[in-house]
Formats: C-alpha cells, sequence, structure tokens
C-alpha cells in the first residue's frame, strides 16, 4: 500500500471516516485503517509502557535501553510511547508486533533485560522472560504455547470496556484513535443527533455519575439543556485527590481523546461552548499528553470553531488544580477556576442552573464522561446490557495495598468483592489473613470478611450502609491497625477541611485528639488522662454523628465514616486500645511494650548502645533486660537485634 | 538566568481574576516560591488585594513561600503508602533532617514536602527526590538513599 503524507492522512480520516455515513458498510476501509491503528503492521513496532507508574518503575531507562538496542543493530523499528495497561506490578511492561505475527506483552522488562528480550524476538524466538501474554486474532499467527492476554488472571475476570484501547495504542495520535473508531460517535452526534436527543439517549442507557455520588448524568444533562442561559459550561473533574485511586489518571494518560471526545458530545448536549477539564498540577504526564492530544484533535477540526461546517462551537481548556482535596467537590471546583479559594457553596442552587460566573455548568467525572462517545456509537441498549438489573456499565477500581496484583481494573456491575480481590487482584501475599477493603478516603466505607459477598452495586452497597466511593480499593491485611488507620483518614480530613463550616472544621480537629488520646502511651500516675480518654471515647460517636448531619458538603459529611465504620465492624479492636491499651496488631508505636527474650538474649549490647533512654541493662554476654517505666516505646531496640530476641508484647 | 517576573505577567493579558491560579503557578514554577515583592507586584497587575492574594495562595497545598532545599523530598502518603508504612519513614525523616513537611533545612541541603498520592501504589512506599523516584523503601534503604545524597553534595563542595 502507497503510504500517505500527513495531509493526505487527514483528508482520509476527515473526509472518508469520520463524515462517511457509510463507513461501516465499506470493507475496503477496514484494511487500510488496519494499518493506521497497527493492527496489522509492514514492520516490526515496540510499545513501551510509559504511565507514570511505568515510568516510576524504570520504563524510561528501559526505553533509552530499546532505542540504544535498535541504533547498535541499525533496525528499522517503530517505537512507541504507550499508555498503561492496567497492571502495575508488572511494569515496566514491553509489547512487541513483528508483521504477521500476533503482538506478545511482556512484563518487568528491566533495562539490563532488554538486550537478552530484543536478541530473541527479533529472530523470531521467544526470549525467557515474564510474559504476560499475546494478542492473538485471525488477521496473524499466534505464538505458540503462549496464552492469550485475557487469560491473564489479572485480566480474565475484567470487562474492559473504559480500557479498551489503554495499553495498546499510542495515546496521543489522533489518526490512531479515529482508525480505532474513535471519534465516529462525536462526528455522528452533530451530524446526525440533536442535544435533546443526545440527552436522551444518555437517560435511557441509565449512567450513573462515577464520582461517588451515582447521580444519573443524563438526568442532569437535560436539566442543565432545559435551563436558558446565553452561555453554558461543562467542567470535567479530574481532580482525583483521593489517595490510593488514580485510575482516572491512567484513562487520561493512556487514551486522552477518549476523554476529548466526551467532553465534545456532553458539550454539544447541553449545548456549552467552553469546557474545562481540571486536574491536579502533578499529574504532569496526564497534563502533557492531554494538551498534545488536544492540538492533535485541533488540527484535525475537531474543535473549535464552527467544527466539520456545522455550526457547533465548542472550545476545550486545561485547567490545573493547585491541589486542595476540596476541590473535587464541584461548587468548590468551579470557585476554583474562577481565581478563588476552593470553598464549597450551599445547594441549591446547583451548579447546572447557577454554577461557574452564575451560568448553568455540568460538572462530570472523567469516568463518567469516558463512558458517553460508546453509549452514543453502540446505543443506549448495548449499554444497558452491561452490568446487572440496577447498576449499568462497568466501574473502575485501583487495587492496591495488601494485594498481589496491584493495578487500575475494570470490573462489570454485579461483580462480587470477593472474585475482584481473590480473582483479578490474586488473593493476599505472604499469606496473611484479610481484614478489610478501604473504599476510597472519600467515602471512608469498608467492605469486611462479612460483607464480602456483596457485590459492585450502587443499591447493595445502600443497603449494608455502604456507597461505592470514588474507586480507590485498598486492601488491608491483619498486620494494620485498624484504628491507626482511622486516625490516618481522620488526620487527612482535618488538613485538608476548607474551614468554611464549623461542624468539620472543629469537628474533625477534635476527632483526631480524641483518636490519638486513644493511642497515646499510657501516662503513669496520671488519672487525668484517663479520664479524658473515656470521655473522649464516650463522646466520639456523638461528635461524629453530628459532623456527619451538619457539614455543608460531602467532604464533611463523610469525614467521620471512617471512625463510625471502624466503631461498628472492628469495635474490639477499638476496645483493646482503649481498655487494655494494646494495640493487637503492634502498630500503634505508643501502645507497644517491649521485652528480651533471655534464651535468646547472647548479651550482644547492640540494644544496650540504641536505647536513647538507657532504659536497657546488663552487661555483655548476659541477657539483657528493659526496665518497662523507662522505656519509650521507640522500637530502636527491636529495630537493631540480630536474634529476634526483643519482643512486643 | 534570572526569571523575569513581567514576561511571565505579559502571558496573562486578559488580568482577570480566573488568570490568579495559572499565573501564580508559573511564577513558582520559574522562581521556585513565592516571595513578597512577587506577590506585591501580581497584585498591583490584577487589581487584586495582596490581602486576597495570599488568601488564596495559602489555601492551596501547592504554594510556597520560601526556597526549596538542594535536594527536595516529596513523601507520597497516601492510604496505600500508609498501609506499607509511610508513617515510619515520615517519622525517620523528620527526625534525621530536624525538619517538618513544608520546611528547608538549615544549610539549604534538604526540604521535605508530604504529599497526598503520587499514584503509584504498586510500588508503596516512596519518595521523590528531584523527579528521581525511589521505591518499596524501607529505613535502611531510606538512608542509604539519604547517604548517597549527602555524599553527592560533599564532592561538589571539595571540587
Amino acid at each position: 500500500m502507497k503510504a500517505k503524507s500527513a495531509e493526505e492522512l487527514k483528508q482520509f480520516l476527515v473526509r472518508q471516516v469520520l463524515l462517511n455515513p457509510r463507513r461501516i458498510d465499506l470493507p475496503q476501509l477496514e484494511k487500510e485503517l488496519s494499518y493506521i491503528s497497527r493492527e496489522r503492521v509492514s514492520k516490526p513496532v515496540i510499545y513501551v509502557g510509559m504511565g507514570t507508574c511505568g515510568r516510576i518503575a524504570g520504563a524510561d531507562k528501559t526505553f533509552s535501553a530499546i532505542r540504544e538496542y535498535l541504533d547498535d543493530h541499525g533496525m528499522d523499528v517503530d517505537l512507541v510511547e504507550g499508555g498503561c495497561v492496567g497492571l502495575c506490578s508488572a511494569e515496566p511492561v514491553v509489547d512487541v508486533q513483528l508483521p504477521g505475527k500476533a503482538r506478545i506483552s511482556f512484563g518487568n522488562v528491566y533495562h539490563e533485560q532488554v538486550q537478552h528480550l530484543l536478541d530473541e524476538i527479533m529472530n523470531h524466538n521467544l526470549p525467557e522472560a515474564n510474559i504476560i501474554g499475546q494478542y492473538g486474532n485471525d488477521i496473524s499467527q499466534s505464538w505458540e504455547g503462549v496464552q492469550q492476554v485475557e487469560e491473564h488472571p489479572f485480566f480474565a475476570g475484567q470487562k474492559r470496556v473504559l480500557l479498551d484501547n489503554c495499553g495498546l495504542i499510542d495515546p496521543v495520535s489522533v489518526e490512531e484513535y479515529i482508525a480505532r473508531g474513535g471519534y465516529w460517535a462525536f462526528a455522528d452526534t452533530i451530524s446526525k443527533h440533536t442535544p435533546a436527543s443526545v440527552c436522551q439517549i444518555v437517560e435511557d442507557s441509565e449512567l450513573a455519575g462515577r464520582g461517588g455520588g451515582g447521580y444519573p448524568a443524563g438526568k442532569k444533562w437535560t436539566n442543565a439543556l432545559k435551563t436558558i442561559s446565553d452561555q453554558k459550561f461543562l467542567v470535567c473533574n479530574a481532580v482525583e485527590s483521593d489517595p490510593g485511586s488514580y485510575m482516572n489518571r491512567v484513562i487520561i494518560e493512556s487514551n486522552p481523546h477518549r476523554l476529548i471526545e466526551a467532553i465534545l458530545i456532553a458539550a454539544y448536549a447541553i449545548g456549552a461552548t467552553k469546557s474545562f477539564i481540571f486536574i491536579r498540577k502533578e499529574f504532569t504526564l496526564a497534563i502533557e499528553r492531554l494538551e498534545k492530544a488536544i492540538e492533535n484533535a485541533r488540527q484535525y477540526g475537531l474543535m473549535g470553531h464552527h467544527i466539520f461546517d456545522s455550526g457547533v462551537n465548542i472550545d476545550i481548556i486545561v485547567k490545573q488544580g493547585a491541589r486542595a482535596f476540596v476541590c473535587g467537590e464541584e461548587t468548590a471546583l468551579n470557585n476554583s477556576i474562577e481565581g478563588k479559594r476552593a470553598m464549597p457553596e450551599s445547594k441549591p442552587p446547583y451548579p447546572s442552573e447557577k454554577g461557574l460566573w452564575n451560568k448553568p455548568t455540568i460538572v462530570n467525572n472523567v469516568e463518567t464522561l469516558f463512558n458517553v462517545p460508546l453509549i452514543i456509537k453502540n446505543g443506549a441498549e448495548w449499554y444497558k446490557s452491561i452490568g446487572n438489573e440496577k447498576s449499568k456499565g462497568t466501574k473502575l477500581f485501583t487495587l492496591s495495598g495488601k494485594i498481589k496484583h496491584c493495578g487500575t481494573a475494570e470490573v462489570e456491575m454485579g461483580h462480587s468483592f470477593r472474585d475482584i480481590v481473590w480473582k483479578i487482584g490474586g488473593g493476599i501475599p505472604n499469606g496473611k489473613k484479610f481484614k478489610a477493603i478501604v473504599l476510597g478516603i472519600n467515602s471512608g466505607n469498608y467492605i469486611i470478611e462479612e460483607t464480602l459477598d456483596t457485590r459492585v452495586d450502587f443499591e447493595e452497597l445502600r443497603n449494608i450502609g455502604s456507597s461505592l466511593g470514588s474507586g480507590g480499593f485498598v486492601v488491608v491485611d491483619e498486620t494494620i491497625c485498624m484504628v491507626d488507620l482511622a486516625k490516618f483518614f481522620t488526620n487527612f480530613f482535618k488538613k485538608e477541611s476548607c474551614g468554611k463550616c464549623i461542624p468539620c472544621r472543629e469537628g474533625t480537629a477534635r476527632m483526631l485528639e480524641i483518636m490519638e488520646i486513644a493511642t497515646q502511651r499510657p501516662g503513669k500516675n496520671n488519672n487525668f488522662q484517663t479520664l479524658e480518654r473515656f470521655k473522649g471515647v464516650m463522646q466520639l460517636r456523638g461528635l461524629a454523628s453530628v459532623i456527619k448531619d451538619s457539614s455543608l458538603c460531602a467532604l464533611g459529611k463523610s469525614a467521620p465514616n471512617a471512625i463510625l465504620n471502624t466503631l461498628k465492624n472492628f469495635k474490639s479492636e477499638f476496645d483493646t486500645h482503649i481498655f487494655e491499651r494494646k494495640c493487637p496488631a503492634n502498630v500503634c508505636r505508643d501502645l507497644r511494650v517491649f521485652l528480651i527474650d533471655v534464651e535468646k538474649c547472647t548479651g550482644c549490647t547492640a540494644c544496650y548502645k540504641k536505647c536513647p533512654v538507657d532504659a536497657i541493662i546488663g552487661s555483655a554476654r548476659h541477657p539483657h533486660f528493659i526496665v518497662e517505666d523507662k522505656c519509650i516505646g521507640c522500637g530502636l531496640c527491636y529495630d537493631a537485634c540480630k536474634f529476634n530476641a526483643v519482643l512486643i508484647q | 538566568m534570572q526569571p523575569n517576573i513581567e514576561s511571565i505577567l505579559e502571558k496573562f493579558p486578559n488580568k482577570q481574576r480566573e488568570d490568579l491560579i495559572p499565573l501564580l503557578q508559573k511564577i513558582q514554577d520559574e522562581f521556585g516560591f513565592l516571595s513578597e515583592e512577587i506577590i506585591t507586584r501580581v497584585g498591583a497587575y490584577l487589581s487584586i488585594s495582596v490581602n486576597k492574594i495570599y488568601g488564596v495562595a495559602t489555601f492551596y497545598d501547592n504554594f510556597r513561600f520560601g526556597p526549596v532545599g538542594r535536594y527536595h523530598i516529596r513523601l507520597c502518603h497516601g492510604t496505600a503508602c500508609h498501609v506499607a508504612g509511610s508513617s515510619t519513614l515520615l517519622q525517620e525523616l523528620e527526625k534525621q533532617l530536624k525538619i517538618k513537611s513544608g520546611e528547608t533545612d538549615k544549610e539549604g541541603l534538604f526540604s521535605l514536602e508530604v504529599v497526598s498520592c503520587v499514584g503509584a501504589c504498586g510500588l508503596a512506599p516512596l519518595i521523590e527526590i528531584n523527579g528521581e523516584y525511589f521505591t518499596g523503601l524501607t529505613l535502611a534503604k531510606l538512608n542509604e538513599v539519604l547517604d548517597s545524597k549527602r555524599a553527592k553534595d560533599q564532592t561538589v563542595y571539595e571540587s
């Protein structure tokens, strides 16, 4: 096939693909597109997963090692900076696609393995490496004895609708995205649908907001469409400051064009001419790729003034957040865009009536928007066929904590949490016992052993007094102290409280005080401290309930959840801290009591030398002893002992 | 080359309130922190009172009002890192460097910042020093990292 120049390619993709209503009936297009999308290749292609986690794991070094190898051997190979396939524990990931052969994916390829890997694979031999799998299809020859990527345990249980292109394509290339069916939905939207019918399709699909609330997105759009105003705005909420969840960042980094397409469709549906993507400044790679992708899409005439001669004007602006957790709240986010402090406002009026600069504004989460192009392209019925009776579609989770396969996973609604942990996540490492799943800090909800069979479903979670949260999924095993975790969450909320309403500002500080007293080292002969501790604990539940009921925004309302849920699900652990003054998991530093095992102690004096308060007595070559009254519980002796003679009681 | 405040201001010709945060971010990227005179200049340019600018700038965690050290340590303290033991790392850093989060030590060598999540939970706990990541840390590994940075600084002085 004759190679096209950039301009010819653009004309081809725009005229014959995007603006061609008969494109699906043309088989000759398919072959041409499969070359552009790299489903068929005429020379070898190597993809390196260069998401943020890949880079942190060393993908940069791998990339330059491959470049060097190719230069040294004078090989004509396309080297692509890809996105992230989601399996963080296998980073850096390198995919190799030889002409006529199926694409094959290798995990944990560090720079020193590059030489061996390429030596073998370029000669069509399978190297000894961590093979994730191959992407076999009917137009290429499969590798013998290699499993399909979908058969890998991490991918087998997933339903990859939103993540379909992630890790497979060159994220910023608009050509590749169009060749894989991207922007088709947008081209159809502006040529075939009215804004009202787009809202109707989304409403019919029963798409629920993925930011945590689960409010129907279509309904929100219809409200905004009905509000009459000279200007409307669409805001994409990509703040994602919930520690322990980064699936939005992954999908933006790996497939930014999908987000752009979604925003264009959503802006058209509500009649907005200007849209903002509000993203955390720390997501430098996501911002960089997003800006490049916007620039590429603009060159294809996909945004700006009078798009494809349809009379539609939409512009997208990337706004960088200056880091404040409360920015995730829509009214606070709007204030931040306006250049003010990110403080939430009371609702109503809702932003869909009075938002940015008092104009109707729709704020949607990245994940919610990511669904939109698929719904328009495949129809509301198709979307409704995914998921269970009550909740439709899929949900992204960031699996992290004490779990074997860390990463971003997408599951169909209705999947049980047990399956996610043990099938997709691969279970808990080192044979430890499962304790809980923390569903994101902003919900503060736990899934415990008894509720593990709950399904990922808005209603079912509500029934057990929980909520889906934003998608954080931190697995906690028996080595973690739940009281310490609740203290950590409370400390986070105290730090991030914006200070506008009193229950949240003062309440979180008081809750933290109580938690600190509960985990403080018992003072000797200090009855006053004991009294304070009991007083605090007696008031804790009441205080938490008041904060939950009377705070202005969702941040304050969810701040006490961690404590309330710990009291509910892990009461005995709490009691042990309060009454017995012990931490069952030995995490709370101040509550640890150290002992020396006389049988094991060799009298090497290592602990004696380290002790900062001279609490250890004994002479060389004789067992030592810790004076409990003097010990401050710092644990230095425990770390110093080479014979495991220091025990924690 | 000393960055020029006027050339940054020129990039925001609309002089609107919404320009404030991007402008401050740009200035911080160039200068490293927001100084008093710069904030006064920004106030005059955007016709916003200095009070209000401080109000906005101190609200967000991104803005700094003093220079960072030669090695700026960012410690991830998200849920996954906490579960993996980043509190112990934080205590160790605070003890060794004798600074708290958001401060710079006396020699101007290290500064410490606690961030809520850098999004690499699979590699927790981790720190970032001037763009370089150190993952899966233990106390011993952390000490090695700090020592290597100190040693590097020593050789700079000697040469």
